[in-house]
């Protein structure tokens, strides 16, 4: 907050605008009217013309000016609007120029206009006004009161206590009634949180083709993939829970996973077919999707607020605030040869919530 | 009206036309006299309040062609790069809004800007408000109210930018939903019920429609009109100037001078909107594509208000609670609650823990110049420092790779520096503020220094200092010293037995508080006038009540609340003394 402290002469004939200080009552204030209290008591006119006519009268043509220029910018926005195409983007993009610059012209040039106006043309007046205290007088306040007991009196509220509670009473189901009616607005969480849509036999497909992998269309060792379960291309309610990530790791490289199967931490290496394995797509942090993997440190990254899992090591977080590893999909081979679901994952996937454990 | 000013004929009808049935032409005179300070920094609220007005108006215009729908929809619009692509149709509709309505860009793209103008203009604005000492009695309610409007501007904003069901905002979404399911016990309850099921369901959308269109924007309405009626009735507040005082308010009346500048302020703040909306590209909705809960544009920011809440995402370590088969997810639950919860709730309390300290309980209207409070400037530093690396920290990814440095690196120093930044920032901001303090003191007692040096018949030479102008001066002058509770061997009575307040825990952490206070620099010695603003008329009353509410503070005797003595003489006490300065 700038609050300098004005230095150096002021000179009066021009005032030395202060900024920190409410315009100083300066030399050339035409009046400066004092009144005593709004209810005026003998005011002082305020002043038809400013002090200086010359340097008003060429602030008035330049004001008129700035007044002719948005005019002009208002038509051109008609025009604007009339004359240009919209559809394709370079269309649409001359247009949104055209009619802002128009626009924009027209509204800077209105601004100046009226700011010029009642700085350069009209007289410059300062007046005051009186501050009352907020509190009332005690006089209004003890009238206040006397008529507030009298008539908490006459309405018999205190002396009555069975009116008083029966009212009360009668209040609080109403009271309840709009939490109530919002009971509809969605189904209980129940157990859906703790399931995805993957099923002993669920073919992964891969995202975005739809096509059904087998691990030797997958083995390039270092190489992620997003897959998806079956028949859920279009669902984006089981989408949203059940996006999984493949990754393909050189023989040796991948160590013994771990996971949790029903509370317990299992070794799931046989979850893993040929050295891939399957992770949840869905950060456990709250729940973006993680998309980012680095070959050489075997890192998934998960872009929203950098949680890093090793993709080698059960993919348990290494940095970041997610506070759990992403649960590991149990893999196996149909009969095809093709890459399904041996299982549902053992656990939550996503975000962690309070019935979680 | 006199009758020499001609007033046109017409207008005259209509006067008398308007008074003879609602009367009133005495209080709109009034109206139009009242007076408005002029000064740069209060119209940081007329930015505000103009950006909401159109964002109003933009909106209407928005609301007439966007479809609040998550139906899907086969796409076959103008944009060619996204033909024969599925999408919900409120995306669908905000790609026409973009691509097929005249105009309906700029709209767009005026709507967003103005929204994050408004939120900055009330931040600055709040920060005026703070560092001013606005918020004192009697507004205290008001800085209530402004800290509600921000926190309904940010969730409005956040639903607003949620609206179009582009990629960006659906991750944005799904951020909100994973924060919701972390709250402990009624969670997941609050995320079904909100989102009618899992995410994403396919009521988001237009849930998040009618309050972003009606419900929110209504009680801002409401809020920003109790927020005007209660600055008309208790006036403005000035800056310290000469002849401002607490009892009365200098500036220029309402009509014809505050309406034309609040007028041409309308339309600056509508032009550098458009001109951001013309020049500056927001939310290119068609470049991110639809939603799909899989994919996530890596260089996702959401809009600046909302960074803090992302970099308190970004910076929270991975902690998490399991107990009795219940998970709390504090790496969650923390960034969500805690900082905002930090800013805002310190902002709401501190007006009464300021009184608290300082046993200050009169009216201010005349501001305080930051330096002159040193503790209350020194806080807010302090709290802008906590807020800026928080929201630093949300560009993580930006800041390291601008930098070239690792990001868990760039992490690391921001949850660092979010506990010693402010710290810092306290201490150095109040010496710096002693500092310009003890440069006031002196100026007002030397005055200026001129730079012409003469030498004495002595031989000595001496540089000729020219003392300050009487406007500089009265501004120096505005300094109020806070009071010291009576403690140590004030408030120890003969007996030896200390007075009340300094007693138990809270009595001697609010003498600490009050010491804090204490620490200014007093303003030299003799030059007495000019002091208290306001000891003239009305403002007597206030310095006698205050005296009071003082003394009734040690006593613990006198009522706290005296009645207003409006003809009582103050006597004016030695100004070097820790006198009852503060009062007026
Ligand atoms: C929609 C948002 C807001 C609008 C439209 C708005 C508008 C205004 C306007 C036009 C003024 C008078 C000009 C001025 O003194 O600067 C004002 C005064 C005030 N505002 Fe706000 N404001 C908003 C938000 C806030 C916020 C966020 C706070 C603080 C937390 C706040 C606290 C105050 C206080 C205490 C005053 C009275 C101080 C005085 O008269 O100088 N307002 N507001
Ligand atoms: S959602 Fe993955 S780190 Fe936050």
């Amino acid at each position: 907050m700038s609050d300098e402290v004005p230095e150096g002469e002021q000179s009066p004939a021009r005032p030395h605008r202060v900024i920190g200080t409410p315009l100083p009552v300066p030399s050339s204030v035409d009046v400066a009217e004092r009144e005593s209290d709004s209810a005026a008591t003998g005011r002082e006119k305020m002043p038809a013309d400013p002090a200086d006519p010359v340097s008003a009268k060429r602030a008035e043509r330049i004001v008129a000016a700035c007044f002719i220029v948005a005019f002009i910018a208002g038509i051109g926005f008609i025009a604007a609007y009339v004359g240009l195409e919209v559809g394709p983007l370079d269309a649409v993009l001359r247009s949104n120029l055209a009619l802002g610059l128009s626009l924009s012209v027209a509204l800077t040039a209105l601004g100046l206009g009226s700011l010029l106006w009642v700085r350069r043309v009209m007289p410059n007046v300062e007046t005051a006004e009186q501050r009352h205290p907020m509190r009332s007088p005690s006089k209004d306040r003890e009238a206040f009161q006397e008529y507030f007991a009298e008539a908490t009196e006459t309405s018999q509220f205190v002396k009555r206590p069975l009116l008083r509670r029966t009212l009360m009473l009668a209040t609080l189901p109403l009271a309840a009634i709009p939490i109530v009616v919002l009971r509809d607005l969605g189904p209980l969480p129940g157990t859906s949180l703790r399931y995805t849509v993957w099923k002993r036999g669920t073919r992964a497909v891969v995202y975005g083709t739809n096509r059904p992998l087998t691990p030797a269309e997958f083995n390039t060792p270092g190489s992620m993939i997003t897959v998806i379960p079956e028949g859920y291309e279009d669902d984006q309610d089981a989408l949203a829970k059940a996006g999984v990530i493949l990754i393909k790791f050189a023989p040796g490289e991948l160590h013994i996973p771990t996971n949790y199967n029903g509370g317990t931490l299992v070794s799931t290496m046989n979850w893993t077919v040929d050295n891939i394995v399957a992770y949840s797509k869905i950060c456990t942090h709250v729940g973006c999707p993680v998309a980012l993997y680095e070959q050489t440190t075997h890192h998934i990254l998960c872009p929203c607020h950098q949680s890093t899992f090793d993709a080698a090591n059960g993919a348990n977080v290494i940095f970041g605030p997610a506070a759990r590893a992403l649960p590991q999909l149990p893999l196996t081979l149909n009969s095809q040869g093709q890459l399904v679901a041996a299982s549902d994952f053992t656990q939550p996937v996503g975000p962690s919530f309070w019935e979680r454990g | 009206m006199s009758d020499d000013v001609h007033v046109p004929g017409a207008l005259r009808g209509l006067g008398n036309w308007v008074d003879e049935r609602f009367g009133g032409a005495g209080y709109v005179r009034t109206l139009m006299k009242k007076v408005f300070p002029d000064h740069w920094s209060f119209f940081l609220g007329e930015i505000a309040l103009y950006s909401f007005v159109i964002l109003l108006l933009t909106g209407t215009f928005l609301s007439l062609f966007f479809v609040p729908s998550m139906n899907d929809v086969v796409y076959h619009g103008s944009y060619i790069k996204l033909n024969g692509l599925r999408m919900s149709e409120a995306y669908a509709s905000t790609l026409r809004i973009s691509f097929d309505v005249r105009g309906g860009l700029l709209i767009r793209q005026i709507h967003h800007w103005a929204a994050d103008i408004f939120m900055v203009a009330i931040t600055v604005h709040m920060l005026r408000i703070f560092f001013t000492g606005a918020y004192r009695k009697p507004r205290e309610v008001n800085w209530l109210i402004g800290i509600i409007l921000f926190s309904l501007g940010l969730i409005e904003g956040l639903f607003g930018y949620s609206l179009p069901d582009d990629q960006l905002s659906g991750a944005g979404l799904r951020i909100f939903e994973g924060v919701l399911q972390g709250i402990p016990i009624v969670g997941t309850y609050l995320a079904y019920f909100l989102f009618g099921g899992g995410f994403p369901g396919n009521d988001i959308v237009p849930r998040m429609y009618i309050i972003h269109v009606l419900l929110i924007p209504g009680l801002i309405l409401a809020l920003v009109t109790a927020h005007l009626l209660i600055m008309f009735h208790q006036k403005h507040t000035a800056m310290p100037a000469k002849d401002q005082t607490d009892t009365h308010e200098l500036g220029q009346p309402f009509f014809p001078y505050f309406i034309a500048k609040t007028t041409a302020w309308l339309f600056f703040v509508f032009a550098a909107l458009a001109i951001l909306a013309t020049f500056a590209q927001i939310n290119p909705i068609w470049q991110y594509g639809p939603y799909t809960p899989l994919a996530i544009s890596s260089a996702s920011q959401p809009d600046w208000y909302m960074g803090i809440l992302e970099g308190a995402l970004r910076m929270m370590p991975a902690w998490e609670i399991n107990f009795l088969g219940h998970t709390l997810s504090l790496s969650v639950l923390i960034p969500f609650a805690l900082p905002l919860g930090i800013i805002l709730g310190g902002a709401a309390f501190w007006p009464w823990f300021e009184k608290w300290a300082t046993g200050d309980n009169s009216e201010h209207h005349v501001l305080d110049r930051p330096r002159n409070a040193a503790v209350r400037t020194s806080i807010g530093i302090a709290v802008v420092v906590f807020y800026g690396v928080l929201w630093a920290e949300g560009a993580n990814d930006v800041i390291a790779n601008k930098l070239q440095i690792p990001l868990y690196t760039v992490t690391w120093i921001s949850r660092v520096l979010v506990i010693v930044g402010p710290i810092l920032a306290y201490f150095a901001t109040k010496r710096i503020c002693i500092g310009l303090q003890r440069k006031d003191a002196e100026l007002l007692e030397h005055g200026l220094e001129t730079g012409i040096i003469v030498q004495r018949p002595n031989g000595e030479f001496e540089e000729i200092h020219r003392p300050v102008s009487e406007e500089a001066r009265a501004v120096l002058e505005a300094k109020k010293v806070p009071l010291a509770l009576p403690v140590g061997a004030a408030a120890v009575d003969e007996n030896g037995v200390s007075a009340p307040q300094a007693r138990g825990l809270m009595g001697k952490m609010r003498v600490r508080a009050n010491q804090a206070f204490l620490e200014t620099i007093p303003l030299p010695a003799g030059d007495g006038h000019g002091h208290g603003n306001g000891h003239e008329g009305n403002g007597h009353g206030e310095v006698e009540g205050g005296g009071q509410e003082h003394a009734a503070v040690g006593a613990s005797t006198a009522p706290a609340e005296l009645d207003r003595l409006p003809d009582a003489q103050p006597q004016r006490p030695d100004p070097g003394a820790a006198g009852d300065e503060s009062e007026s």
